[in-house]
Parts: structure tokens; C-alpha cells; sequence
């Protein structure tokens, strides 16, 4: 379902703060995944009304980012590094390991809704390898073990308290309040801390894709 | 013996540096009374005297940069902060912004009073929460103290600031990339002539800086020129931030001046080679800068001195590679980085980086050939100076390099029918 009334005034917002109404596009489709929990065709519909653009120019910029997602994800995103100084400390064991528990290939959500498993490239924070992030919030040099023992808090639907806690990092309850402040919005509404996705999915790559016009990309499994 | 700094380091062991009230206690935001008190004209001046060169890796001087800026076109200016850290081994900018994300909000208004931008933009990552969150909350404490919007501290020069955040593309830290990403296209790098100069946001003159090379301004502006001159070498002067990951002791962030030599940025504040392993190579600055190894420690670590070594400082961003690492499995491992992030606009980057990912691939599962080597040296030769952007180039730096100091290593993969290293601690991976 596109979005409501209440938060068609939101993106309106977010239009106005660019020079430039398209400049909203990433920030609208941000919004759009917070409510859908992926960017469904009647999202990349919508963003195309809002902005005065075509579904195929919205779907073109929606399938080059490996943000913007084509199934619906999990209540918890879990991103595993997979760049070289994550490697030297076992971060590829790491994402086999969450896998094999969730019994989905990498890029897959777990038959609950409640976990997506991904490997990601370089999360800019190699001082702390291996990193596993949780809606983008980070959990440096873990064990296998205290990998897994994360994933099973988050599959009762509890939050172990990120790395740098003491210092201030929170890690977002749910993809949903992630997407809403990645689009610019502040703080999440209460409603967004939000519910496990409807449905367990394969990989990403395996998606229905974009429809309704825009271009499916090419398969390569990694989002763009 | 070089000892480390405390400039752009020097707040973040306060763990409420990222308040504004301790930051201003801090000295934080006294830049400001600094620049109004001058003209904009001299403060660009002022850092082009200081010599001061971009921290997001090609190291082009500041000032010049923003003396580019056309002038009287009757478009507005745009100031444009590249935050979209993720040059592998690269993690100061996101540091920076969860230990003072306030140095990167004065540095922005100080240097858009300097280019005379009223509306300017921070472009950061999509996938770092806590620096995203700690950045935002910084900007909105500055407008609560008037620091941004209408008339700052009296001074008649009104800024807004915008947060936005990319969506996970690497191609975005490219800054014709990152201005289309932030026109909301797909980001994809354009072709240079116009530069962003003279045609960039909107087609309006604008400049693309990276957070560290912003947050240092203020100091320059408040300390002077001297002061900062006082670090580094006369054309790599001031200090940097050096990332250093991999098989080390203590992995982290390190403040030197510019050209420390190596050994002491790795050896001594890193803490050395992990388990008393030995060296086997390192980057001076990312994964696009050329492997050096174990004989280049004394190199000192500035733009030139790294240029002379057959690298490239780029990032800063040290990674430590001990014997144990297999070192085709490391260019596989870059590779498949390069692969991934590759946009698609270019053919030899396209093409070339998964040509070279299946090589390094079947090498290290043992059905490479005797001619891949000289193969993957062509498709780097066929790439190099060839792609559209930097892109392609920095995915030949792995390869090259480590055929020039590695490549009978590659030649055992071939005569011993896969890798020699059965513990190596690279997986092999398609996606």
C-alpha cells in the first residue's frame, strides 16, 4: 500500500527542502520502504505522481541502490561486511553461520518475517572487524558464537544493545523507523517501531522486480 | 620519532563533545567570530596559502578548488560535503562525525561564508546510524542556536543546511556521482568538462569537499596559517587522520602530521603486526591505492612521498596484510568489491572488473592457466586510463601491484593446481 494521507504531507516536506523537487526521490523512496517494508510497484507509481517523473525514471534510480529493496525485508536487517580486513577476522564465517540458522541463503528473510540476512561491502568502520550491523547500527568484533547468540535475541524480537551504547548508539527497533529516518524525517512515529514483514522471502535477486514500467535490472543479485 | 597530534583528535576522548555547549566550551564554533570578521575573499585566500589538500583522497588543493568557482553567474553556489566514506579500509569520516559532529558543522558554515553558499549539503552514507544520527542532531542544535538559518551571530550571512543520505552505492563518492545521486538520479558519474566548479548541483557553480578536509578549516581559520604549516611537508602540510585495519595489534584512528613514515604509523601506533606475525603488504590508502610491502615502512606518508614509492595516499587508509594472507585471494576479495560497485556506465570497468573477478577466481579454486597472469595484466591495461571515472582505475591498483611484487605466488596457484595457503583466511566467494 502507497502512503497515506498523513504521510503524503511528509514527503510533501521533504520536497520542499531541495532547490530541486527531484532531489526528493531517494528520501520519497526511503518513506515509501518504511511503510511497504520494500519499494513495491505501487510505491515507485506513487513516487513518480509526486515528482512529476515517469515509473521508468523512478524505477531506474530504485534499482541502482542497493538500499532500496524489491521484497519485503525482515523487522531486523542484518548486514555482515564482507570486505578484506572483515574477512581476515572471520566475517565470512560469520554470514554462513546467521544463514544457515535463518535456513535462507544470504540476502534471504527467515520464515517469521522477523530477520534478513545480507553480506554488504565495506562499512567504514574496518577497527572494529569483524562488524555485523543491525538497522545499520554496529556490533564490532564478534564471534561466530556471539554472532549467533545476537540473532537469536533478535528472533524473540529483543535488541542487544550495540557497541558504542555507552556513547550513544542506539540501535533503530525496526526497518520500518530505520527507512523513516533515512529519508530525513527525525524520529520515527510510535506505530513504525513496527511488525515483522508479511512474508518470508528467497534472495532479493529471486524478487518479482519492479513492475508497471520500470526496468527489471539485469539479475545480477546485488540490487543495482 | 614523530609524535601524534591532537587537532581534528582533540575532542573526541570528551564523550560529550557531541553536546553543543561542550563542544563551544571546547573552543568549538569560535571559528566563526574568526571568519565574519574577514572577507570572503580572503578567507579563501587564506586556506590557499595554508595549502591545505582534500582529505577524500586525490589530495587537490582546497583553495585553488574554490577559487574554480564561477563567479556572476547568477546562480546560487552550492557547498557539498562528500560523507559517503566506504573506500575499503577507510573509517575517519564516520569517527569524526560520532565523536564531534559539531567540528563538521562549523567547518561548513566557515567555508560556505568563504565560497558564499547559502544552501549547502552533507551527502553521507546510507548505511552508518549512529554518525547519521549524532550528525543530525548537531545541525539541529545549531539552528536552535542560530548558528544556521537566517543571519548567523549577527553577521548577515544566512545558511541552510541539509542532511541527505545515500541509498548504498560506492560510484557516490565519485563527486559528479554523488551530484546526481543528490539531483535524485541514478549515480552515475558525468562527463568532465563542465566541472562541478562551473556546472555541478543544478548546473550551479559548486564545490564537493570531504568531512575531514572541512572540519579541519576552522582550525585553519582561527590557528592561521603558520600554525598549520607548522605540520607536514611544504606541499603535504598539516595533519591527517590514518586508518589503520587489518593483521595489526591495535587497529584504529591516528592523528600524525602528513609524511610520518609508515613504520610508525603501523609498527608503533597500531601496535605492530599481530601475533608477531611478519608484514607481507599494506595500503597506503584504500584498496584503489597499489599494494607496497614490508620494504616501503620508511616511506613518509604524504602525497608525494607515497606518489614516489609507486602508490598513492589516497584515503589514508592503512590495511595489513601478514604472510599468512593469500594474496590472490586478496585482489579476489577487492575484486569482487569492484565488481559489485561498479555502475555499469563504462564498458572496461563494466566488463573488465568481472573478467578479472572470474580470473582470480578460477586461480584460487585451481583451474587457473599459465597465460591468466598476463591476462589479467591486459584487462588491467585495458582498464586503466580507459574507464569513464576513477572507479576503473582503483580496481586495477590491487592486481597490479600484486603482480609486480607477488607473482610467484600467482604462479603457484597455477604449477600447485590451486591456492598454497589451506588455512587462508580470505574465503573464496561468488556472490
Amino acid at each position: 500500500m502507497p502512503l497515506s494521507d498523513q504521510t503524503l504531507t511528509r514527503a510533501e516536506e521533504l520536497i520542499a527542502r531541495y532547490p530541486q523537487p527531484r532531489s526528493a526521490l531517494l528520501p520519497i523512496l526511503f518513506l515509501l520502504q518504511a511503510e511497504d517494508g520494500y519499494v513495491s510497484p505501487a510505491g515507485v507509481a506513487q513516487a513518480a505522481q509526486l515528482l512529476g517523473l515517469t515509473k521508468a525514471e523512478v524505477g531506474a534510480v530504485a534499482t541502482f541502490y542497493t538500499m532500496f529493496r524489491r521484497r519485503p525485508v525482515g523487522k531486523y536487517l542484518v548486514s555482515v561486511c564482507k570486505t578484506l580486513p572483515c574477512q581476515l577476522r572471520g566475517s565470512r564465517e560469520i554470514a554462513a553461520a546467521v544463514a544457515e540458522r535463518l535456513e535462507v541463503p544470504l540476502g534471504g528473510t527467515d520464515a517469521s518475517g522477523m530477520v534478513t540476512v545480507e553480506e554488504v561491502e565495506c562499512l567504514a568502520a574496518c577497527d572494529g572487524a569483524p562488524v555485523v550491523q543491525v538497522n545499520t547500527e554496529n556490533y564490532e568484533r564478534l564471534t561466530t558464537e556471539e554472532a549467533l547468540a545476537l540473532l537469536e535475541a533478535l528472533l524473540r524480537d529483543e535488541v542487544p544493545p550495540p557497541t558504542f551504547a555507552a556513547d550513544g548508539s542506539v540501535t533503530e527497533p525496526s526497518t520500518a523507523g530505520l527507512h523513516w529516518r533515512l529519508a530525513g524525517l527525525g524520529d520515527p512515529p510510535a506505530a513504525l517501531a513496527g511488525t515483522a514483514a508479511a512474508s518470508a522471502s528467497t534472495a532479493d535477486d529471486e524478487g518479482p522486480g519492479f513492475q508497471g514500467g520500470a526496468p527489471v535490472d539485469q539479475g545480477s543479485g546485488e540490487g543495482r | 620519532m614523530t609524535e601524534q597530534v591532537k587537532v581534528l583528535t582533540s575532542r573526541w576522548g570528551d564523550n560529550r563533545a557531541h553536546e553543543i555547549d561542550r563542544f563551544t566550551k571546547l573552543d568549538g564554533y569560535a571559528s566563526l567570530d574568526a571568519a565574519f570578521a574577514k572577507g570572503p575573499e580572503d578567507l579563501v585566500q587564506l586556506i590557499k596559502d595554508s595549502g591545505l589538500r582534500g582529505r577524500g583522497g586525490a589530495g587537490f588543493p582546497t583553495g585553488m578548488k574554490w577559487g574554480f568557482l564561477a563567479k556572476g553567474t547568477g546562480k546560487p553556489t552550492y557547498l557539498v560535503v562528500n560523507a559517503d566514506e566506504s573506500e575499503p579500509g577507510t573509517f575517519k569520516d564516520m569517527e569524526l562525525l560520532e565523536r564531534d559532529p559539531h567540528a563538521l558543522v562549523e567547518g561548513v558554515i566557515v567555508s560556505s561564508y568563504a565560497i558564499g553558499c547559502r544552501t549547502a549539503f552533507i551527502y553521507l552514507r546510507g548505511e552508518c546510524g549512529w554518525p547519521g544520527r549524532r550528525l543530525q542532531a548537531a545541525i539541529d542544535a545549531a539552528y536552535d542556536r542560530r548558528l544556521l538559518g537566517r543571519d548567523i551571530k549577527g553577521s548577515g550571512f544566512d545558511l541552510d543546511l541539509v542532511l541527505h543520505r545515500g541509498a548504498g552505492a560506492y560510484i557516490c563518492g565519485e563527486e559528479t556521482a554523488l551530484l546526481s545521486s543528490l539531483e535524485g538520479q541514478r549515480g552515475q558519474p558525468k562527463l568532465r568538462p563542465p566541472f562541478p566548479a562551473v556546472e555541478g548541483l543544478y548546473r550551479a557553480p559548486t564545490t564537493v569537499n570531504n568531512v575531514e578536509t572541512i572540519a579541519t578549516v576552522p582550525w585553519i581559520m582561527r590557528k592561521g596559517v603558520d600554525w598549520f604549516r607548522s605540520m607536514g611537508s611544504e606541499k603535504s602540510p598539516g595533519p591527517k587522520l590514518f586508518s589503520v585495519s587489518g593483521d595489526v595489534s591495535n587497529p584504529g584512528n591516528f592523528e600524525f602530521p602528513l609524511g610520518v613514515p609508515a613504520r610508525e604509523v603501523i609498527m608503533g601506533a597500531a601496535g605492530g603486526m599481530l601475533d608477531g606475525k611478519a608484514l607481507k603488504a599494506w595500503t597506503p590508502g584504500g584498496s584503489s591505492t597499489p599494494m607496497l610491502t614490508g620494504d616501503h615502512l620508511d616511506t613518509p606518508m604524504d602525497f608525494e612521498g607515497i606518489q614516489a614509492a609507486g602508490s598513492l595516499l589516497g584515503t589514508a587508509a592503512v590495511m595489513v596484510l601478514s604472510e599468512d594472507v593469500c594474496v590472490v585471494r586478496a585482489c579476489l576479495n577487492f575484486t569482487e568489491f569492484y565488481a559489485h560497485e561498479s555502475c555499469g556506465k563504462c564498458t572496461p570497468c563494466r566488463e573488465g572488473t568481472d573478467w578479472m573477478r572470474k580470473i582470480l577466481g578460477r586461480l584460487e579454486t585451481g583451474q587457473g592457466r599459465p597465460d591468466d597472469m598476463d591476462t589479467l595484466a591486459d584487462i588491467c591495461d585495458s582498464i586503466f586510463g580507459r574507464s569513464f571515472c576513477a572507479l576503473g582505475d582503483g580496481a586495477t591498483s590491487p592486481i597490479v601491484s600484486a603482480l609486480k611484487f607477488f607473482r610467484d605466488e600467482f604462479n603457484e596457484h597455477v604449477s600447485g593446481g590451486g591456492c598454497p595457503f589451506p588455512g587462508a583466511r580470505v574465503a573464496v566467494g561468488a556472490h
